[in-house]
């Protein structure tokens, strides 16, 4: 752990490190959120923000400042609680100055029942009662008649102004959530997303005594983003147990985490071809999606990744046959694909829906903490694997796509971009790969401590934090999936969008429930 | 136009040829275990002990409850004798829970819908799909057979977008308490007789969110159930054969 040569107060991280607790400054409630301001016209990003039930009864919450100019997290906490002289669960809320934090606060609020201050907006974020027992902000919650949807929606009033209702059970095979729309003709003045219906407590058995069942749960949080999530979850636990992970299992993530992205991507691609009617890029590019899934099926024998990334490396090794079978079915996909691609991007029907449609601007997407391709769609370059290089990426450099308008083709043509380089990157370490084993057995965890794993999944950064109590028992994980920063720039984005184009605007996100829910 | 007809040529004909033809799967595919009793030691409960899920019962005789399993190999691992092993089966859809309970190598698959219900659904079946708090990756790989690869439709069989258009539901998730009452009031619309599939660990049993207090640990608590597809997810090969097993079209 680096020393706190950083002109601030916070505990200063890197990507995989861990701290003792007794390090973490903790701060009173108003110096708390003011340091957390301070982080922010310092240049700083917030990246995580939450509570945690302390031993006294009183809740601790964390904030999470990313630097991501020089790749270090900065750290601190304020306890609240009557044990610690502050009475109330309450602090000055952050998002009132800095809409990132809007979402935490909300759940934060939801789970330990903490009331923000002047936040803004402070509804239920997924719906269910406080983990403490203690009364949320609205009042207590009766988990018999309340369901999700059941909440004071923002409503615009006046002639002409109408009201559309979307949800939780949607038209296509997808999942659940409510989406409640303000119109003004076909224009849509201010969109409302509800969501909480896919809330399953993942966090609480991701500290599940069969250690099997953790590594499992972090990698069904987004169905999708298996290896992205495993990996965080993982590079947390090794580094509470002090484990290095074998270059050559570093080599098999980056690889099946790659895998991962170029799928999604393929799949988001051609279902954006689909919303705007455009069927030939909708089939090819559906097919070749499963082409890339199924390589992954090569390698573990799940066409999500499933069993592959585990505590102290990975399950599975590629052996040099496998390597070679892998790269030839890259080398032949690779150029149907970019034909498939170049077809697509050349269709002035395609172009003419996706320019100027759901635009972000670059101030916005900071403003609200958007990561991922979407935000490097508005010209924002934040990109994990370069600014917090792990595993893999800390040898090897994928150049970071960007666009600058923000707009649905924007977020296209990025992920066009990444399609290309995550194919070239494959291509070049298929076949190199570091020797040795792929497996470190885990060891007992640092007690009182904490690990912080960021990860950059196709959607964005996942984050993980896992805390250690005095037995070195791992007893809290908390989890962040990209979507809960970016589900409120699908929001924005379809401010004055004509309601017909919401499909297209949601596909170019294409953010998790799951993953938001938890 | 010129280059969307040159990219038609490229791409040419993929439609896989199954249930004619089954699609090679890799080496590493894990299809359904097999469970070999007379292999294990005495007071030996490794495999029980390793799994995630509580899928092995060892009090009796060796039992793998294959609702519950969600393929990870722990049990392979743990097992010193190789009294569990996968194979590379991947037919696994059947019609009761009770069937999914592996105590030997076999597994007794799905039969066709009654004939009451075939004569009425049998050569069209019109499922609505309710996402009832799964990770998504049931959903991605039942999606999948809407791509050309698998053209279900050839099949008579569709996704709707409404229950009232629908024959039955496909449930995936274990149900969570949010989508409790979603899922009963998308059942209630969909007109009689209907079916329902419960898809995957989750809805099966609940699967990795078995015993989390956010949810009800599978549909079947709730609905009553025409077929069972496990994995986690199902590969889309098992999904299929499930479906065309439900309306006869593979026996
Ligand atoms: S069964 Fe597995 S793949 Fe399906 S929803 Fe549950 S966790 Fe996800």
């Amino acid at each position: 752990m680096a020393a706190a040569a950083y002109p601030s107060r916070g505990l200063v991280l890197r990507n995989g490190d861990d701290a003792s607790l007794s390090d973490l400054p903790v701060l009173k409630p108003e110096d708390f959120t003011a340091w957390v301001l301070d982080g922010r016209a310092r240049g700083g990003r917030l990246a995580q923000l939450f509570g945690r039930r302390a031993h006294d009864g009183g809740v601790t919450v964390y904030a999470f400042v990313a630097y991501d100019a020089d790749g270090v997290v900065e750290v601190s906490a304020t306890h609240l609680g009557a044990a610690h002289g502050f009475g109330r669960l309450e602090y000055p809320s952050i998002s009132e100055q800095w809409p990132a934090a809007q979402a935490f606060e909300r759940e934060l609020a939801e789970q330990y029942g903490v009331t923000p201050l002047g936040h803004p907006w402070l509804k239920p974020l997924r719906y269910h009662a406080t983990d403490t027992g203690a009364p949320a902000p609205w009042g207590p919650f009766d988990a018999n008649k309340v369901i999700p949807g059941d909440y004071p929606f923002y409503r615009v009033e006046g002639d002409e102004v109408h009201e559309v209702a979307v949800g939780p059970v949607h038209a296509g095979v997808i999942e659940p959530g409510h989406f409640r729309f303000q119109c003004h003709g076909e224009d849509v003045l201010h969109l409302e997303i509800m969501l909480g219906y896919q809330h399953r407590g993942a966090e609480k058995l991701l500290v599940h005594p069969n250690r099997t069942r953790g590594a499992i749960v972090a990698e069904t949080i987004a169905g999708d983003t298996s290896i992205g999530h495993a990996t965080a979850y993982c590079m947390a636990l090794e580094a509470l147990a002090g484990v290095a992970v074998s270059a050559r299992a570093h080599a098999i993530r980056g690889i099946a985490l790659e895998l991962e992205r170029l799928a999604n991507h393929v799949g988001d691609l051609g279902a954006l071809c689909n919303d705007v009617a455009f069927l030939p890029g909708a089939s090819y590019l559906g097919r070749l999606r499963g082409d890339f899934l199924n390589l992954t099926l090569e390698i573990c024998g799940n066409r999500f990744g499933r069993n592959l990334v585990r505590p102290g490396g990975t399950a599975f090794d590629i052996s040099p046959s496998l390597s070679d079978t892998l790269r030839k079915r890259l080398e032949a996909l690779q150029p149907e694909v970019l034909d498939v691609l170049d077809m697509m991007f050349s269709q002035s029907s395609v172009l003419a829906r996706f320019e100027g449609t759901g635009a972000l601007s670059e101030q916005q997407a900071d403003e609200i903490g958007l990561v991922g391709p979407a935000a490097r769609a508005c010209g924002c370059t934040r990109d994990v694997r370069q600014d917090f290089p792990f595993g893999m990426f800390q040898f090897s450099h994928i150049p970071v796509a960007n666009e600058t308008t923000g707009d649905v083709y924007a977020r296209a043509v990025v992920r066009w971009l990444e399609v290309q380089r995550s194919i070239e990157f494959l291509l070049e370490h298929m076949g190199t790969k570091p020797a040795g084993g792929t497996f470190a057995p885990m060891r007992t965890f640092r007690p009182n401590a904490l690990a912080i794993a960021m990860c950059e999944t196709w959607r964005g950064e996942a984050m993980h934090v896992a805390f250690t109590n005095a037995a070195g028992d791992l007893d809290f994980v908390k989890v962040k999936d990209p979507s809960i920063h970016n589900w409120f720039g699908l929001a924005l984005a379809m401010r004055g969008t004509p309601i017909s184009d919401f499909p297209l605007c949601n596909k170019s996100f294409n953010l998790s429930y799951a993953g938001h829910d938890l | 136009m010129l280059d969307i007809i040159r990219t038609r040529m490229k791409q040419g004909h993929r439609t896989m040829a199954f249930p004619d033809q089954v699609p090679s799967l890799p080496e590493r595919f894990r299809g359904r275990p097999a469970v070999d009793a007379s292999k294990c030691i005495d007071g030996c409960r490794a495999c029980a002990d390793a799994c995630p899920t509580e899928a092995i019962d060892v009090t009796d005789n060796l039992s793998l409850d294959l609702g519950k399993c969600v393929f990870c190999t722990a049990c392979v691992e743990a097992c010193p004798e190789g009294a569990i092993a996968y194979t590379q089966d991947y037919r696994m859809a059947v019609n009761t829970r009770g069937q999914l309970v592996l105590d030997g190598p076999g597994l007794e698959l799905a039969q066709r819908m009654g004939d009451e219900l075939f004569r009425v659904l049998g050569r069209a079946l019109r499922l609505r799909e309710v996402c009832a708090g799964s990770c998504n990756g049931c959903d991605l790989d039942t999606n999948v057979l809407n791509t050309v690869g698998w053209d279900l439709s050839r099949f008579g069989i569709q996704f709707v977008a409404s229950p009232r258009h629908a024959d039955g539901l496909l449930v995936t998730g274990p149900v969570t308490k949010n989508m409790e009452h979603a899922l009963m009031e998308t059942y209630a619309a969909v007109p009689k007789p209907k079916i329902v599939i419960a898809l995957g660990a989750c809805a099966i049993s609940g699967g990795p969110y078995r015993g989390s207090h956010a949810v009800n640990d599978g549909a079947d608590r709730l609905l009553p159930i025409d077929l069972y597809i496990p994995g986690c997810p199902p590969h889309p090969l098992t999904i299929l054969d499930g479906l065309l097993r439900l309306v006869g079209r593979i026996k």
